[in-house]
């Protein structure tokens, strides 16, 4: 079988290889050796050494305010997606009238693209902060807080149905033992319920945090930076330093390397994660 | 104690109602807004349309022709089906091909995939499109093959964890009775993988039809797809229709609901698996 199926590796493997090779592979291996140069276009690359990684934090500050203001933006978001979320599947997964209904209707904000959810939100923001004489764009604040309102209504029923589908995994005759031992609600919750949707958790949590660090649509949506850049996102600052103003292509790649190699430790960091628990059981 | 439980369960039931309200205003206020003459939005956003302030279906005519909406929804739906088609069927033959055959170059292409799985768009955004440009994929159908490579990771890792888990000898079974790789796959193995595409093709569906970036930069100024169209609203020059981009708003969001509720198990079931191994 082997070696037959070796001889159709034009027809079974090349397709997917060549596009993969195409639209991944080389780009990335050029992005990265772009990085070290300094060009406009492609062709007329001129290599430099570390400087576009010294002038991504250098030139301004915008990289370093987009970076902490990521930061503060996925903790925030993390944790109150995560939080709002299990309350919600601990509500579904009891026995009241039309748990399908709802949920049909806290996952659906999820399919809507993120450009599509930025302007449904800069409106009814806008509306809110009209009655105190301001818009989206007078703060930071507001862009931030509206950033993280968004990711909530978008991410909660995902997040929601994994919660529930761990909770249903748990077997009746644990909490049905803790019951008998005179555990309170509150305990059972705390000693039986949360430790056993663990691995839930575990995926949720690094569900959000990728999704909450590599956020773009929404941001250039909702207030494309505003004001001035205090509002923008990593993704939407290594997008500006792109194509905001010519001369800086090269800053823009090192900007998107770093931004790689962050998002590389987030997922490495998962896997030990997910591992080390596996070993366990 | 009976009765006190189902006083909670009452009020939980109400919260919850309250909830799903909250849940679906946004769209809500933007349904109604999109009957309202442009000026009215932006200085009255939750007032609803009166005898003053409706016009009629006149923001909905203004938006489809202002960004050529029905237009925009074609290339989007030729882009995401056949894209997904194409992802589904070359992934898993990849996948099979990769777990079946075993070498070093079979193995350091599988890393490879599941490395692809990690690096943000924007590591490759700038040379991506500057390599569409140069091999002539700028055009709907050249974006297929460059959303069946950027969707590779993802795929080929779900089918392969899949494909593991199979028992060689159904296979082997199939090669004795005489048939080669290629009846083999299609006939034997394509069809035991059925759950997995439909997660990929749900999981695939679900982010093609809504990217914004890659389909902007390589063929946005030709080519508008639904993200592109709205985003195109707020264009360049000063103030935006306010009107057309409620109304195209909401012809955008038709099509995922519609979408959502025929196949609400299977997007559900997919996105939970997805969760799981990705």
């Amino acid at each position: 079988m082997d070696k037959t199926l070796k001889k159709y590796f034009p027809l079974f493997l090349l397709p997917a290889l060549a596009a993969f090779l195409i639209a991944f592979f080389i780009p990335f291996l050029l992005g990265l050796y772009l990085s070290f140069t300094e060009f406009t276009t492609v062709s007329n690359a001129q290599w430099v050494g570390l400087r576009n990684y010294v002038r991504a934090f250098s030139s301004n500050r915008d990289f370093l305010n987009a970076l902490w203001f990521t930061v503060r933006f996925t903790v925030v978001s993390v944790i109150t997606v995560n939080v709002l979320a299990f309350a919600l599947a601990l509500a579904l997964t009891r026995d009241i009238r039309g748990t399908n209904l709802f949920r049909t209707i806290f996952f659906m904000p999820n399919l809507i693209g993120g450009i599509v959810l930025g302007y449904i939100w800069q409106l009814i923001i806008n509306g809110v902060l009209m009655n105190f004489g301001v818009d989206i764009t007078f703060s930071a604040k507001y862009g931030f807080w509206g950033l993280v309102i968004l990711m909530n209504w978008q991410m909660i029923g995902y997040m929601m149905i994994i919660y529930i589908a761990g909770i249903q995994n748990i077997p009746g005759e644990l909490i049905e033992a803790a019951a008998i031992d005179g555990a309170s609600p509150f305990q059972t919750l705390y000693h039986v319920t949360i430790p056993m949707v663990a691995s839930s958790t575990t995926i949720c949590t690094f569900l959000t945090l990728t999704n909450s660090f590599k956020l773009f649509d929404q941001n250039l949506a909702l207030t494309a930076g505003a004001p001035g850049r205090e509002s923008a996102m990593l993704a939407l600052d290594i997008y500006n330093t792109f194509y905001g103003r010519m001369g800086y292509e090269g800053v823009g790649q090192a900007k998107a390397v770093i931004f790689f190699l962050m998002v590389a430790v987030i997922a490495f960091a998962q896997l030990f994660l997910t591992r080390s628990k596996e070993v366990e059981r | 104690m009976i009765k006190r439980r189902k006083w909670i369960r009452e009020a939980l039931f109400l919260f919850l109602l309250l909830l799903s309200a909250a849940f679906l205003a946004p769209v809500f206020i933007v349904l109604y807004n999109s009957f309202k003459g442009q000026f009215f939005i932006s200085s009255a956003p939750f007032a609803f349309p009166n005898a003053q302030t409706f016009s009629g279906l006149k923001n909905y005519f203004n938006g489809v022709e202002k960004i050529r909406f029905f237009q925009a929804f074609g290339y989007s739906l030729f882009i995401t089906v056949f894209s997904v088609a194409a992802i589904v069927l070359f992934t898993s033959m990849a996948a099979w091909y990769l777990v079946r055959v075993k070498s070093w170059f079979t193995n350091m292409l599988y890393y490879l995939f599941v490395f692809s799985m990690i690096v943000p768009f924007q590591m490759v955004m700038f040379t991506m499109s500057k390599t569409i440009n140069v091999l002539r994929l700028d055009n709907p159908v050249g974006l297929i093959a460059v959303y069946l490579g950027f969707g590779s990771g993802l795929s080929v890792f779900m089918f392969s964890g899949f494909i593991k888990s199979v028992p060689l000898e159904i296979e082997e079974a199939a090669v004795i009775d005489g048939s080669g790789p290629v009846q083999t796959f299609f006939q034997i193995v394509f069809p035991i993988l059925q759950p997995t595409a439909i997660t990929v093709a749900i999981l695939n569906t679900m982010w093609i039809w809504n990217d914004y970036l890659l389909p902007y930069l390589s063929i946005g100024n030709k080519y508008r797809t639904i993200p592109v169209a709205v985003q195109y609203l707020q264009g360049g020059y000063g103030s935006r229709d306010m009107g057309a981009l409620m109304a195209m708003l909401i012809l955008a969001i038709i099509p995922i609901v519609v979408f959502y509720l025929f196949c609400q198990k299977y997007i559900i079931r997919g996105v939970v698996a997805g969760a799981v191994k990705g």
